[in-house]
């Protein structure tokens, strides 16, 4: 099970820089979606997620660069093994492994985790177990059927221990996502199937904390986290390709000194 | 079988509250009990098998033992990827149950007919396949192999059955042999009642064969396959399936693996999709899996009288 070791600081500025070196290392792309979720992990494994009883699920599983990142800066993997990263024989892959310290579930077939995370907190409850479920998902997974079987489950069965985090970055494999399946109305959509919802600054982690705080009896809770693929880097801000791209030894230099 | 299903189930979760029992919205007049002995235990979770297999996933993580009741076709296909991805890849004891294998559903037409099934869960590894001919198999099965720590998929038949050659065993990765001769015939679930008939009418002329019950399909019977067809004329595998990827081909891969010179003829469903529909006895009287088609199929070895 993943989880956040409190007397650990993490720092959005670390993550990135590892994201950016490691991508650059593997010659693997990806990055833009590493970037967006970064400062979501950091608000949840900076004392949100209890490793003791909660369970993390990345379910959009490419972008696990940036979990590994974490897991790396928590201890819970080494250094020396996030330089594995996409090599061969290795348990770090662009989509994560459950045999990997903490991953739970392998992912990587997109809007395959709220339905997991809905069966955790179903089980946990069937069980009278503490600890809740926290889901994090891409906007363009909301395009799969599945997704919202478990979202109608979930209302349906008032699973409050199940948490989703949309990672709102508005962009999908070819296109915008407004533009390929518009669902700027996915607060409203939820609500009514008998979750509640908040909006949050994606990037601000005080912010995602205090919304990731917040639980509602009966309820499950589903944060928007409006971010930007890319962020920290100008040139991959709102960038399609860099959902794609490795970077050269040039675009290397400067992502580094943006991020600082 | 629904109801020794259901009746079983129910007898083990009374001793084991890690059983849960999840319906795609179907089950009616068969699963009510369950619900009435462990509503806490039970969930409809709606028309919605491929949140079910994944919910199911996420539940057997946590320590449970989920089974996922649905109709054959929609229990083994519509959350397939769920569970190649959730189940299978975690190894998790997450219970398909299909309803219905092959023509049990008759008339209500192809898209309730479950004709490869089998052949999707055998190319997944280390998932438990059973398919018990008579309702002593079911509860057999189910009492000794419902903990597994591996995912199964159960293919059960929807009436009742019972073969008294039989006597209720079940063997985990082994054959029920019924009788002896130099013909076998290799069945599974509710093929076995015709194989058993042809035995019974090729007895009466004189012909002794024997009748070997592959109810566990996966762990694959394949040492029994070899001990028994080794030294033998001839072998008939009889499924309600694509001749493809199920029973016989699990046969003809063993023979050939091992170097066998058994003559084999598959019996399986060969009617192009969708052609026409009906009842189960007129869908397998046009396939050859009748009494009279598993005659002729037996003929066609050579070593009986035309």
């Amino acid at each position: 099970m993943a989880g956040g070791n409190t007397t650990q600081t993490l720092s959005s500025v670390r993550v990135r820089r590892l994201i950016i070196e490691q991508s650059k290392r593997a010659h693997v792309g990806h990055i833009g979606s590493a970037l967006s979720i970064a400062d979501i992990l950091v608000a949840l494994f900076s004392g949100t997620v209890d490793a003791e009883t909660d369970v993390f699920i990345l379910s959009k599983g490419h972008a696990a660069l940036a979990l590994y990142c974490v897991l790396a800066e928590l201890g819970m993997i080494s250094h020396e093994q996030l330089d594995t990263y996409c090599g061969d024989d290795t348990q770090l892959g662009v989509h994560p492994d459950h045999t990997l310290a903490g991953i739970t579930f392998s992912t990587g077939s997109l809007g395959h985790g709220p339905s997991l995370g809905a069966g955790v907190a179903l089980a946990k409850r069937i069980a009278g177990k503490p600890g809740r479920v926290f889901v994090l998902m891409s906007d363009a997974e909301l395009n799969e059927g599945s997704v919202w079987e478990a979202v109608m489950f979930a209302g349906h069965h008032k699973l409050d221990n199940l948490t989703v985090i949309l990672d709102n970055n508005g962009q999908q494999a070819l296109a915008p996502t407004a533009e390929v399946i518009n669902l700027s109305g996915v607060d409203r959509l939820v609500q009514t199937l008998g979750w509640e919802s908040l909006r949050v600054d994606g990037h601000n982690v005080d912010a995602l904390t205090a919304a990731l705080a917040a639980q509602i009896p009966g309820r499950p809770l589903f944060v928007i986290a409006d971010t930007v693929a890319g962020k920290g880097v100008s040139f991959m801000e709102r960038q399609v390709k860099w959902h794609y791209l490795p970077v050269d030894d040039e675009q290397f230099a400067q992502a580094m000194g943006e991020i600082g | 079988m629904r109801k020794q299903f259901v009746s079983t189930l129910i007898d083990i979760a009374n001793h084991d509250d890690r059983v849960v029992l999840l319906t795609a919205d179907l089950g009616f007049m068969v699963l009510e009990p369950f619900a009435e002995h462990h509503p806490d235990r039970f969930f409809n979770v709606g028309v919605a098998e491929a949140n079910m297999m994944s919910l199911a996933a996420g539940m057997a993580n946590e320590g449970l033992i989920p089974f996922c009741y649905s109709i054959a076709t929609f229990a083994s296909m519509r959350g397939y990827e769920q569970f190649r991805n959730g189940a299978v890849l975690h190894q998790l004891p997450v219970r398909i149950v299909g309803i219905g294998g092959g023509f049990a559903y008759g008339t209500a037409g192809p898209t309730h007919h479950a004709l490869e099934d089998i052949a999707l869960m055998r190319v997944q590894p280390g998932v438990g396949i059973i398919a018990p001919a008579d309702d002593g198999q079911v509860d057999r099965a189910l009492r000794d192999h419902y903990a597994r720590p591996q995912p199964m998929y159960l293919r059960l038949a929807k009436e009742t059955a019972s073969h008294p050659e039989l006597d209720g065993r079940f063997r985990w990765g082994r054959l029920e042999v019924i009788g002896d001769g130099d013909i076998v015939i290799v069945a599974i679930g509710s093929m076995t009642g015709v194989a058993l008939e042809v035995r019974r009418q090729l007895q009466a002329a004189g012909i002794q064969t024997a009748v070997a019950v592959a109810a566990s399909i996966a762990p694959a019977p394949t040492d029994d396959l070899v001990a028994l067809l080794s030294s033998k004329g001839a072998c008939i595998t009889l499924e309600d399936h694509r001749p493809i990827g199920g029973l016989g081909s699990l046969v003809a891969e063993t023979i050939a693996d091992h170097g066998m010179g058994v003559r084999l003829v598959r019996c399986g469903v060969t009617d192009p999709t969708g052609e026409t529909t009906g009842s189960e006895e007129y869908l397998r009287r046009r396939n050859g899996l009748d009494v009279n088609g598993v005659m002729a199929a037996v003929r066609r070895t050579g070593l009986v009288p035309a």
